[in-house]
């Protein structure tokens, strides 16, 4: 049988949108695990495990807003991006009438929903050729609500006094942490990126979130800074969802790029509760799946 | 123990509730999001009023399920409600509206707004769009789908058991800005050192 693209990739976003990656899951029950018995918080996240057990058991959205669909594929020369691209889009159609996604894309001008999470960047595709044989796709669903929390920081910052360095670092994502409160659907994860131009720096900073919540950082340096953020986010107290609590962030990841010697930006993005991810990869007819 | 709420509901009733009460809603609620709350202001439309006295509107962008006979909630969690916050106040006032289930808070006019009128604030669990949209026992109507679309549109739904958290009240109280005081003294111990 010929390997059908689009409902490979129809497969991919139901995984996506229905389920949490298991090293997600296992954050978040040691989170429940650790608030007060009978608070609003151990409530919350109580609420939250119910709910990805029962939208996993379902087919449906863990959380109706499904996200900006951005997808990172790796792909050998033998494969045309254009087919890839044609299959994603049938499939996020297809996605739609299924209840997998919620129609998700609106005209920037006009207001007017396109009625399919179809239109111009969504979904969201970023191709990169390798020299492997077989195709390598990850999918994140990255919702509104913790994306608006997102932040990005040109050092030295007069307000935390962050200067150039990783002591800066540290300062500013602290705050941005403190501005979310609880906006992005808290407990969530942190992806940051330091270096590059402004929108690489963004871009990079999503990529973190591909990365499984129990790597370590190769560079001792950020692993450092990681461990020392996530213990210190936490001491904040804003909790699961901002009602107060032991877990804000579940973990922090930082990746670095070089930069021009005028500009120092540090991107905050903020994963939600709802960390979709999944992966699929493509040998041949042979198509498997993950996170 | 959860507190019971049967919609619509007492202004009395709604002034004994506290921050931090557990409540479990039945009965009628609206949602209502970003395009329905210019609308509310803008338009002020007469044939809202019954349909939103002594209820809830409920900050949500659901995802429906077409039925052969209606509409089924696949998926029904809050959003961020601070977007609202140029409107709350007066549809409040203007409609009688008794709370507004939503997620991450509201500012000052609208906790003004829940004193002056009698209302509430609830926190629903944001994301837990499968388990929020199972309390949905019903869709008993839909208004302006067609000019909003699916995530805009007031849909009325008949909810049991729809749990959710007081966490501003009207008596001035907010749990949201203890939590960010709070939190924002640790935050600049962690930055400044002070
Ligand atoms: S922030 Fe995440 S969990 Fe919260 S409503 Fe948006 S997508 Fe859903």
């Amino acid at each position: 049988m010929a390997l059908n693209l689009t409902d490979a990739f129809l497969e991919l976003i139901r995984r996506a949108s229905s389920d949490l990656p298991p090293d997600v899951e296992r954050a978040l029950v040691a989170a429940h695990r650790r608030e007060e018995p009978g608070s609003v918080a151990k409530g919350a996240l109580a609420q939250v495990l119910l709910n990805v057990k029962v939208a996993r058991e379902s087919s449906r959205p863990l959380c109706q807003d499904t996200g900006t669909n951005i997808y990172h594929v790796h792909l050998p020369a033998s494969v045309p991006h254009g087919k890839v691209e044609k299959a994603i889009v049938a499939a996020t159609r297809k996605a739609v009438k299924l209840n997998y996604l919620r129609p998700n894309a609106v005209d920037s001008v006009t207001g007017k929903n396109s009625g399919d999470n179809t239109g111009v960047g969504q979904p969201q595709i970023h191709f990169e050729q390798w020299g492997k044989g077989h195709v390598e796709v990850s999918l994140m669903l990255k919702g509104g609500g913790c994306e608006n929390v997102g932040r990005q920081y040109a050092v030295p910052d007069a307000e935390t006094k962050a200067g150039r360095d990783l002591e800066g670092v540290r300062r500013v994502v602290i705050d941005a942490v403190q501005k979310a409160q609880g906006l992005g659907c808290a407990p969530g994860s942190l992806g940051i990126a330091i270096g590059g131009d402004r929108g690489s720096s963004y871009l990079l900073s999503k990529q973190q979130f591909l990365r499984s919540l129990d790597d370590r950082n190769p560079d001792r340096e950020l692993a450092a800074l990681e461990k020392r953020l996530l213990a210190e986010i936490n001491e904040l107290g804003i909790g699961p969802m901002g009602f107060g609590g032991k877990t804000t962030v579940l973990t922090v990841k930082i990746g670095k790029m070089h930069r021009l010697p005028a500009s120092f930006f540090v991107s905050i993005s903020y994963m939600c509760w709802a960390f979709r991810r999944a992966r699929m990869t493509i040998r041949g007819e042979k198509v498997t799946y993950g996170y | 123990m959860a507190i019971r709420i049967d919609l619509p509901v007492s202004e009395e009733a709604i002034r004994a509730l506290k921050v931090g009460d557990d409540v479990r809603l039945f009965g009628n609620i609206v949602t209502a999001r970003d395009t329905a709350h210019k609308f509310m202001i803008e338009k002020r439309p007469d044939w809202l009023r019954p349909i939103l006295a002594g209820t809830v509107i409920y900050h949500c962008g659901p995802v429906m399920k077409r039925l052969k006979d209606g509409w089924r909630a696949v998926a029904a969690g809050p959003t961020t409600s601070a977007r609202e916050e140029p409107y709350q106040g007066t549809v409040i006032g203007e409609y009688g509206v008794r709370g507004v289930i939503g997620k991450g808070g509201m500012g000052p006019k609208t906790l003004e707004a829940l004193k002056q009128h009698g209302a509430v604030y609830l926190h629903a669990t944001g994301g837990a769009a499968c388990v929020l949209g199972d309390a949905v026992k019903s869709v008993e109507g839909v208004h302006m789908l067609e000019e909003f679309g699916v995530p805009e549109a007031f849909w009325i739904f008949r909810v049991e058991d729809f749990p959710a958290v007081v966490t501003m009240d009207s008596h001035g109280g907010s749990l949201h800005a203890v939590v960010k005081e709070a939190s924002g003294a640790v935050a600049s111990r962690l930055i400044h050192g002070i």
